[in-house]
């Protein structure tokens, strides 16, 4: 008796009616909107690290400042540098797919994958440089020990942020070249390089420009 | 003929931001080597690079583009969340005064 009053659906799943479906609320395709909605989560995972160094920093009162103007502050600018431009071409390039130029839009979207490759090697350059000063994890030779660990968190999962883009963009890149992917996809993954871009500017003055040696 | 004059125009705009993002990192190497210190320093730096942010996901991921719905779904929601975070400073002075990780 309890089931026949259970109402089930009359529209057989396997052929939607175009008047069932509901239109976009924001009015943008659906992988955008989840490339936003991950955008703000991972925003909101820095954030949670970042709040989690200055934590620890300011609960420290022996935090080191390791970092001098040379070779420290110079290797960060130049690493900026390469960012914010490698953004710029990125930018470039997503007008050229989404005008039509298929080779202008593969020619920029591989300068911005040289850009992260270019940066993720002086950021490795700049770790070596610290891992041979003695950081490691829980050590390191001017104060508190926690240091290294959080350094290293900060910095590694930006750095890995910037490998998986890397990544992405060649394979989104390739993909658009032989047609499985639109001019759609490069865009939407200019979104995620354009993110990994401004977390850096969180970053250096948050892990660098406020521990420098003086 | 408008697309092309509206390609020129936005490209434009993206070098104008690009610029302006550069200088303010540019400002914020300035600012961390003035003799400020501290809070006041922090605040400085934390004021410009939300103004680097705001430009890039206004101009460069072209938020400013899209529906005010989406701009109001993602915008408060992530402030919120980070303004809520500010609620372990207290416990942070706590153990500077009780200096767990001094060594």
């Amino acid at each position: 008796m309890m089931s026949a009053s259970i109402t089930t659906p009359t529209a057989p799943a396997t052929t939607p009616s175009h008047g069932n479906l509901e239109a976009s609320p924001f009015a943008i395709p659906s992988k955008k909107l989840v490339m936003w909605l991950f955008i703000i989560s991972d925003a909101v995972t820095f954030a949670a690290l970042l709040f989690a160094y200055g934590y620890l920093k300011n609960a420290s009162p022996n935090w080191p400042e390791p970092f001098k103007f040379s070779p420290s502050i110079i290797n960060v600018m130049l690493m900026t540098f390469i960012l914010v431009s490698s953004s710029l071409t990125m930018l470039i390039g997503t007008r050229a797919a989404k005008l039509g130029d298929k080779a202008g839009a593969l020619r920029w979207t591989f300068i911005t994958v040289a850009g992260g490759l270019l940066f993720a090697l002086l950021h490795v350059r700049e770790w070596l440089g610290l891992i041979a000063e003695g950081v490691r994890l829980f050590q390191n030779p001017w104060g508190s020990p926690m240091f290294g660990a959080t350094f290293f968190a900060i910095t590694g999962l930006h750095l890995t942020h910037v490998i998986g883009g890397v990544i992405a963009l060649s394979v989104v890149a390739l993909g658009y070249k032989r047609g499985r992917y639109n001019s759609d996809d490069i865009e939407i993954w200019s979104l995620y390089w354009h993110f990994v871009d401004l977390v850096w500017m969180f970053v250096v003055p948050m892990v660098y420009l406020l521990n420098i040696a003086r | 003929m408008s697309a092309p004059t509206q390609t020129t125009d936005s490209l434009k705009t993206d070098i104008i931001v690009y610029i302006c993002i550069l200088a303010l990192a540019g400002v914020q190497v300035l600012l961390a080597y003035q003799h400020t210190q501290g809070t006041q320093l922090l605040i400085r730096m934390l004021a410009v690079a939300f103004i680097q942010a705001g430009l890039g996901v206004m101009y460069f991921m072209h938020l400013r583009n899209e529906q005010r719905n989406l701009r109001l779904a993602l915008i408060p929601a992530t402030i919120f969340v980070m303004l809520m975070m500010n609620m372990i400073w207290s416990d942070s002075f706590r153990l500077l005064h009780m200096n767990p990780f001094g060594k």
